[in-house]
């Protein structure tokens, strides 16, 4: 074996188990490094109450109320197999809307009600011409994937 | 490959290469800029921001790919033990860290309208910045020696080490709940971007590609040329032979 060709083995085998450790470490944080929980996960985990979490999902269609006189917005966060109601008061970003994935920070309430101190609009991967998104709808090839929980 | 590791001959490949690269890279990013600000639509939900994915796209592709060209470059130098080899990876990081701080900067501009923050800690950006980082330090330690065998050395390692992040970055968005979108062109899907859309993105794609294969051509000349004088300068100086350093006999 020469010299050249026991360095390259040396290589690979040190790529291999940085890998297999790279791999195994991620796998171990798994549910810590996703940004924000879907409303499925919230139930499954008991996160408690006086922590700060970050949820994500699609605000539900027809449930986003806003009191006159009042920034005070509510609304349910669903991943289409549980819901959660939230309530925020603040600057909403200018994709907030029904049907739009959002990820929100804040707390989970005694009463089941998640307060949000902060709301931001999650983007899908979909980029098109408005002239097209309508076609789409019109012709009901539309599917709203922004920001499905996985 | 080991013939183009003779210095002379790489010389004249990429005098050769240089003017064709120059040329598809001044004439893709002036029509990918036209097509990106003027002749292309803007997007149902970002409205005009959408422009912003023109340059931020590309850049982050070219992040990923030049750290990979960097990690493979080192192997070879830490392998074969080729003295261009050393050269080139020195050549391409602060190219690479130019391409990522612009991908994180452009994107950061966009999340503000978009997302309504300019930074989150998700999973992607937060490995991107981590790609800035392992940029930076490549730089750093490629310096930090008086010998500059020993310096590429060390930084070769660390290219290598850093590799395992080009997968997490890519996948990042898959793997993980991230506020970052996931990728809209993939090999086995037909691309969720309509075509109007797609051809300032591969143009802009084209120029920066060509564009970077023009400046390491320039860097690595440069480089060699450096270290050609530092040789002169040293034989002069010394009245003796040449000094024995791998890095240096050119």
């Amino acid at each position: 074996m020469t010299r050249k060709r026991r360095r390259l083995y040396l290589l690979g085998l040190f790529l291999l188990g940085l890998g297999t450790a790279t791999a195994l470490a991620l796998a171990a944080f798994r549910d810590n490094l996703v940004f924000f929980y879907s409303p499925s996960d919230l139930a499954r985990l008991a996160v408690a109450g006086d922590r700060a979490v970050r949820i994500g999902g699609l605000v539900e269609q027809g449930s986003v109320e806003r009191r006159a006189g009042s920034i005070e917005i509510r609304f349910r966060v669903t991943d289409l197999q549980n819901t959660l109601p939230v309530v925020y008061a603040g600057i909403l970003p200018d994709l907030f809307r029904e049907g739009q994935g959002i990820v929100a920070q804040g707390r989970l309430g005694p009463d089941g009600v998640f307060r949000a101190s902060e709301v931001l609009a999650k983007h899908d991967e979909n980029y098109m011409p408005p002239e097209v998104a309508a076609a789409l709808k019109r012709s009901g090839h539309w599917q709203e994937t922004a920001g499905k929980p996985k | 490959m080991h013939r183009f590791a003779n210095p002379a001959r790489f010389l004249r490949l990429g005098a050769a290469i240089m003017p064709w690269s120059t040329g598809v890279a001044v004439l893709s990013l002036a029509a990918g800029l036209y097509f990106a600000l003027f002749a292309s639509p803007a997007d149902y939900q970002q409205g005009e921001s959408v422009r912003i994915m023109y340059v931020h796209v590309p850049a982050a592709w070219m992040a990923l790919f030049i750290y990979t060209s960097l990690a493979a470059t080192s192997a070879i130098a830490l392998v074969w033990k080729h003295p261009l080899a050393d050269l080139a990876a020195k050549a391409m990081a602060p190219v690479g860290a130019a391409f990522t701080a612009l991908c994180l900067v452009t994107g950061s501009l966009w999340g503000q309208p978009m997302w309504g923050t300019w930074w989150v800690w998700d999973a992607r950006l937060t490995s991107v910045l981590v790609l800035f980082f392992l940029y930076l330090g490549h730089i750093a330690l490629n310096n930090a020696f008086d010998d500059p065998t020993r310096g590429a050395r060390a930084a070769a390692v660390l290219a290598i080490v850093g590799v395992v992040n080009v997968p997490i970055i890519k996948f990042s968005v898959d793997w993980w709940n991230t506020l970052h979108q996931p990728a809209s062109i993939t090999r086995l899907a037909a691309p969720a971007i309509d075509p109007a859309m797609l051809r300032p993105l591969l143009l802009m794609a084209i120029g920066f590609t060509a564009y970077f294969v023009s400046i390491l051509l320039l860097r690595i000349r440069t480089e060699i040329l450096a270290r050609k004088l530092r040789t002169l300068r040293y034989m002069q100086g010394a009245e003796a032979p040449a000094p024995a350093v791998a890095g240096e006999r050119i």
